[in-house]
């Protein structure tokens, strides 16, 4: 079984870069980087949640991640194996236990397919059963996510939204994986049903020993869901640490601000931090460190040297020049 | 008339209906709400999708698609004037200068192919004796209020040039370009990022506090509310479940819907093992459940609930609330 505190994902200076290009016959003009060298691990059995704002490259890296965008650069070590250069054959024997659960439930079951085909299809792609076995683990998958088995047959239009994201969640389970990527599972849902889905996700992870990326832009969502948190902006990582260390203690200042500006209901009058303008545009980012033009404690070393992501306690790294290790 | 010197009241939306009459059937989207909203408050309407938030905001300028739907009951009074009933002429005279309006995507509620100043102008020209120049002063005045750099500039712009948070910006401003007492905003804050919600959230605060604008604010998000808002009318089935100021909803709520809508909200502030989430999902306005729409999903419904509608409670001169629990 799973051991405990073993590294199964680890990410090394990750890129993923769309070129953009112009004119009639098409020339290279530039490169938007969305995700511009990340680095992380995540261990057996824990979850580990990535918040930023729009734009800031946290979808692409979960897509990139599992390879259905391709790395510009850098490596992806899964369980001690690069998989970042793996020819398609090998890499499927990787996706069985690597999925992914989308944000929109609604643009990702197909509508023709019953529930029931929807599930068992990645069963079918590689092959595992035969119709009489695959019939039990539909079953037992529906019950698992709080189904009932008779609405196998039902299409995707005949559910509600909450409901099709429990249907998400079985297939993203069909095939037993060990590692999920969550993309803004819950953003697209009711309060009240946001809550189910929450409780659902941690209760699989519990019974199954799962590892989670879970990506939100909702900071209490992640606050409720993850291990540790990591912060990006503009396609970096800023700022990463144990859940309990960032919200006591962020480091960042955009970490701070971020925390400072999530409405609650339970905090009255707190300090804000409110940030002056908005995320500059990923295909110029600003030079040295991205953050600075909207830093209010930037310094004159901001504006021009990038600073890297360095551990300042144990645990806890920070991408600052206010911090030196 | 109303004693109203202090809490002068703006707007009284009472008992308002407003039904869609389908071919599959009608649809009950505002079922019996009532409020009023007090010279420079922020009222927020909460609730989840299909509580009837939205509608009850169209109903209250007759903005909802007419037919299929109509304004079968209720009475929403404007300065005397019952706007259900006014002629369109009046009710012209009403929107956008006396009572304006907020839509929700701020991507879709902009004209695409105008740029942003022609869009101010627009709506001042038609309701203010202005000449241009005038009305182009105030539009950069207006924009510059709303904390847009080089607003001259933006004037120019067409809404793809901008931002999401900018142009949520620019359709505030053009709300405001008549000096509207009313403002309704419908979800002004839940396509933007956590940072730009915060400058917007901001910017109301400023506008109840400064201009003395009576808001109404329609959100699903308790913690926009407990940012912002005065009073809070919870919506659930197309009915107003509980009515109270914030602080009241916050630490006392009296209905079972509006604790669990705070028992299942993860927050920043808060340590929970688990959130206690409410079983079952809204219901599809078409098929409201009978009695109190409430009941299959209440925790502590009781036998008269599936029977009776329960009446509104006065629990306290300013908290009320709609369960069988109470009274």
């Amino acid at each position: 079984m799973a051991e405990k505190n073993s590294v199964l994902l680890e990410v090394k200076n990750l890129k993923k870069y769309y070129p953009l290009t112009a004119g009639i016959i098409p020339r290279h003009i530039g490169d938007i980087k969305a995700v511009d060298g990340v680095s992380f691990c995540i261990k057996e059995g824990e979850s580990l949640g990535l918040v930023g704002e729009s734009g800031c490259g946290k979808s692409t890296l979960g897509k990139t991640i599992l390879r259905l965008e391709e790395p510009t650069g850098g490596k992806i070590i899964y369980r001690g194996t690069d998989i970042t250069a793996l020819d398609k054959d090998a890499m499927r024997r990787f996706r069985k236990e690597m999925q992914m659960i989308f944000q929109d439930p609604e643009a990702s079951l197909d509508p023709r397919m019953t529930i029931g085909q929807s599930i068992c299809e990645p069963l079918v792609i590689h092959n595992i059963g035969d119709d009489k076995q695959r019939e039990e683990i539909l079953t037992q998958l529906l019950l698992q996510v709080g189904l009932e088995p008779a609405q196998a047959n039902l299409y995707p239009h005949e559910l509600s939204g909450g409901q099709k994201q429990r249907v998400g969640i079985a297939r993203a389970l069909a095939l037993n994986p060990k590692f999920i990527i969550a993309d803004e599972p819950v953003s697209a849902l009711d309060v009240s049903i946001q809550a189910q889905i929450l409780n659902l996700m941690l209760d699989i992870q519990r019974q199954r020993g799962l590892t989670y990326l879970f990506i939100a832009h909702d900071l209490s969502v992640i606050k409720y869901v993850a291990h540790r948190i990591g912060v990006m902006y503009l396609g970096r990582l800023v700022e990463l640490a144990d859940k309990q260390e960032l919200f006591r203690k962020p480091l960042h200042p955009y970490t701070e601000a971020l925390l400072s500006s999530v409405p609650s209901v339970k905090t009255k009058d707190r300090k804000r931090v409110l940030l002056p303008g908005e995320v500059p545009s990923p295909l110029n980012p600003p030079s040295g460190c991205r953050f600075h033009p909207r830093c209010h404690r930037a310094m004159s070393i901001c504006s021009s040297e990038d600073p890297a992501l360095k551990e300042v306690s144990s645990g806890h790294l920070v991408a600052c020049h206010l911090y030196r290790g | 008339m109303e004693t109203g010197n202090i809490d002068a009241i703006v707007l009284r939306v009472n008992e308002l209906r407003t039904y869609f009459f389908t071919r599959r059937g009608v649809i009950k989207a505002v079922d019996g709400v009532s409020f009023e909203l007090r010279r420079g408050e922020c009222l927020c309407l909460v609730g989840e999708s299909g509580c009837g938030k939205t509608v009850t905001a169209l109903s209250i300028l007759r903005l909802f698609d007419s037919p299929p739907g109509r304004i079968v009951g209720g009475t929403v009074c404007y300065n005397s004037t019952d706007l259900t009933t006014c002629s369109p002429q009046q009710l012209r005279r009403i929107r956008g200068k006396e009572i304006a309006l907020i839509l929700q995507e701020a991507q879709s509620a902009l004209n695409p192919v105008l740029t942003i100043g022609d869009q101010i102008i627009e709506q001042m020209r038609l309701h203010l004796p202005m000449d241009t120049n005038e009305a182009r002063a105030k539009a950069v005045r207006l924009l510059r209020e709303m904390g847009i750099p080089s607003a001259e500039d933006v004037l120019g712009y067409y809404p793809h040039q901008l931002s999401g948070g900018m142009k949520q910006r620019v359709l505030v401003a053009i709300s405001l370009s008549c000096d509207p007492r009313v403002l309704i905003a419908d979800e002004p804050t839940t396509a933007v990022d956590v940072t730009i919600k915060a400058q917007i959230l901001d910017m109301f605060r400023e506008l109840k506090e400064k201009r003395q604008m009576s808001i109404i604010f329609i959100t699903h998000d308790l913690g926009v509310v407990a940012e912002i808002g005065d009073r809070a009318v919870i919506m659930y089935g197309g009915k107003d479940v509980e009515t109270a100021p914030i602080p009241d909803i916050i630490n006392f709520p009296k209905h079972p819907y509006t604790m669990g809508l705070l028992e299942c909200l993860p927050d920043v502030a808060k340590e929970v093992e688990r959130l206690n989430s409410i079983p079952g999902m809204p219901p599809d306005p078409s098929y409201l459940p009978s009695g109190c729409a409430f009941h299959p999903r209440c925790p502590r419904a009781l036998d008269i609930c599936p029977r009776q509608e329960p009446p509104l409670v006065q629990l306290s001169k300013e908290h009320k609330v709609r369960c069988h629990l109470y009274g």
